[in-house]
């Protein structure tokens, strides 16, 4: 999308000698109506900000987590139900205070959004690949094809993802032996997800194929001999990028809120390696005893990262929508 | 009409027959129907035997057949957990369920289509901008955590309502309903609200759109220049228009609703058909998963059957297309 030009400057063209000097990659970048759009949208700025932030604390949890959740060893039943912003039995310091079990919210918090956004990543990656796949196929070869994906397609839009997500997890739980599933569940979540989410994918890329199609260059490209998984790989999909790019952010909130569900459902994450709506699940059993932060940082976390990343992706639909600006 | 009502029939029982089938292979082929029935003691031999007795030595489309029949008389087998008939478990949970979709179905179309009409007459002002970002951040919130913050302002905080269960009920005979008692009432209005957000929401976003795009037709200026009230144009011309998209939304809806319920039910232990299957899921109660796979998929059919012919009925610009199209 970097190609397009704020409207007020010309397309400098290299062959005229007095045409100015072609502005070099990163300026043109910085130039792109992309930019411009982001830098005048406070709300964007904030999102991306606290998004990134987020994705940070995820990542490098190990190493800034204030304590290693996980470890029994240095877990303390004593220290069960440290207020936030106290010192515990023990003489420790707890700035989010503690749960049942001693262990220091913050970080289970760190910890858990690194299962929520690794499962909500790898799912919607997963959804992208599948339904872009079945998406150019049905939208390059058109006829039965076409007809079957669709149909398929359609129906699975019109239950609700959460359901068809249950009834896979329901499925994948049957069919792996018991001892395994403590390893396997979060790979089976992440199926699960991603098998919910395909459609809408599909939808859009057939849509966009289907024009791409018709345009010269697809068949240039074919009376050239290309080989059509060439052509829809090389040529149709860098073209098709971008609407995609608009579903799989917001698809990327779905996922995480998904994820959230079920764990809380309790058939998500084990409880050994919890994310965010399993620490939200623990929290509610504290509710109603006063020990609320147990239950709303988690909460505060979860709210944070799926409304930051549901305003990126509403932010980029609109601007690599032409007809709104 | 009768041979398009046929024809959306003859989808439907497509449908049923395809949901059946993945029903079926979830029944017969997750896990072991006999190693779930029997313990790890009894011999072979006697397994092999019962395999025959039950018929799970037929051929495929044999045991599909009988799947169909039993489901039409809806026998589903026995619960593997609660070692109950399936079908009577679900029908002394449904009363709980439907009680649960219908009010918040009712609440979701009364403040949906209000606050709709309101943010679209009002366009500009301060409350109108604030009912619309609202419910912005009331879609990206999850359903859970919306019923966990009204139980902790209204049940923990307040002390107004109670914050799980159905209150006290009363039986009917065929039908067990918390709607005729104070606290069953009470018990109702935070799941009701919970489950209607999501609706309220769309509805509302659906009739301002709506709403708008009728504002600025012809009829409703020729309308304001007959000298009507603004009364008589919004509600009498204007919203009127609006409805037929309206309902089939909210039709469509009322299924996912069920579906949704499933959440809902959760945070709330309300004792419904939702919160039965997301126990059978825990513990892989293969019976009552197909069997619940089957009645949501009997329920959206139906749902969207409905709303077709409702379509139909309200719409007469359909019935001129279709007796065209028909020949």
């Amino acid at each position: 999308m970097s190609e397009l030009n704020t409207p007020g400057t010309a397309v400098p063209l290299e062959q005229s000698p007095i045409a100015p000097k072609p502005p070099g990659r990163i300026r043109q970048a910085l130039d792109s109506d992309i930019v411009y759009s982001y830098t005048r949208s406070p709300v964007t700025i904030i999102a991306s900000i606290i998004a990134l932030l987020l994705i940070l604390m995820a990542v490098f949890a190990p190493l800034i987590a204030p304590y290693n959740p996980f470890n029994p060893a240095s877990l303390n039943l004593m220290d069960g139900f440290t207020p936030p912003n106290s010192t515990s039995f023990s003489g420790n310091y707890f700035a989010l205070g503690t749960d049942h079990q001693g262990r220091d919210v913050l970080s289970t918090i760190m910890y858990g959004l690194r299962v929520s956004l690794f499962v909500g990543a790898l799912a919607t990656l997963f959804a992208m690949a599948i339904g872009i796949s079945l998406g150019l196929a049905a939208g390059y070869n058109g006829g039965t094809l076409d007809a079957v994906i669709m149909r398929i397609a359609d129906i699975q839009l019109s239950f609700p993802a959460i359901l068809i997500a249950l009834l896979i997890f329901g499925i994948a739980r049957g069919l792996i032996p018991p001892s395994q599933q403590e390893g396997a569940a979060v790979w089976v979540l992440i199926v699960a997800i991603g098998l919910s989410n395909w459609a809408q994918f599909a939808r859009t890329v057939r849509g966009a194929t289907m024009v791409e199609r018709q345009k010269d260059y697809v068949s240039a490209a074919r009376i050239m001999g290309v080989h059509p998984i060439v052509i829809l790989v090389r040529h149709v999909l860098p073209n098709v990028m971008g609407p995609v790019l608009v579903i799989a952010t917001i698809g990327l909130a779905l996922a995480i809120i998904e994820e959230a569900t079920l764990s809380f459902l309790g058939v998500g994450v084990p409880p050994t390696q919890p994310s965010l709506g399993t620490l939200i699940r623990i929290g509610q059993q504290f509710l109603f005893s006063g020990e609320w932060w147990i239950l709303l940082f988690p909460a505060i976390t979860l709210i944070l990262l799926a409304l930051s990343v549901n305003l990126l992706g509403d932010w980029l639909r609109d601007a690599l929508n032409p007809k709104l600006r | 009409m009768l041979a398009f009502i046929l024809r959306r029939l003859a989808q439907s029982v497509i449908v049923m027959l395809v949901v059946a089938l993945i029903a079926f292979m979830v029944f017969r082929y997750v896990g072991d129907p006999i190693a779930s029935m029997v313990g790890v003691d009894t011999r072979l031999e006697d397994q092999e035997i019962m395999r025959d007795r039950l018929g799970l030595n037929d051929p495929f489309y044999v045991q599909f057949g009988r799947f169909i029949g039993n489901a039409v008389r809806g026998e589903f087998g026995i619960s593997y957990r609660l070692q109950q008939p399936v079908s009577q478990l679900i029908l002394e949970r449904l009363p709980a369920t439907i009680e649960l979709a219908f009010a918040s179905a009712l609440i979701a179309l009364v403040f949906g289509v209000g606050l709709g009409v309101f943010t679209a007459l009002k366009r500009g002002s301060w409350l109108s901008g604030f009912i619309m970002s609202a419910s912005l951040v009331g879609v990206s919130l999850p359903t859970f955590l919306i019923g966990i913050g009204l139980i902790y302002i209204f049940a923990v905080e307040l002390q107004w309502l109670p914050s799980f269960g159905r209150g006290q009920t009363v039986d009917l005979g065929f039908w067990r309903t918390g709607l005729l008692t104070e606290s069953g009432l009470r018990s109702l209005i935070l799941p009701a609200i919970t489950l209607s957000l999501f609706q309220l929401t769309l509805i509302m976003r659906l009739v301002r759109a709506e709403m708008l795009e009728v504002m600025r037709t012809e009829y409703i200026r020729f309308a304001r220049a007959r000298g009507l009230s603004q009364r008589a144009i919004h509600f009498g011309h204007a919203l009127k228009n609006t409805l037929v998209p309206v309902i089939t939304i909210t039709g469509l809806q009322l299924g996912s609703v069920i579906a949704f319920a499933i959440v809902t039910e959760t945070v709330f232990q309300w004792p419904g058909v939702g919160s039965l299957f997301i126990n059978s899921v825990q513990v892989v109660d293969v019976p009552v998963m197909a069997a619940y796979l089957m009645f949501i998929a009997l329920v959206f059919v139906v749902i969207n059957l409905l709303v077709d012919i409702l379509y139909y009925v309200v719409d007469p610009r359909l019935r001129v297309d279709a007796a065209g199209g028909a020949k």
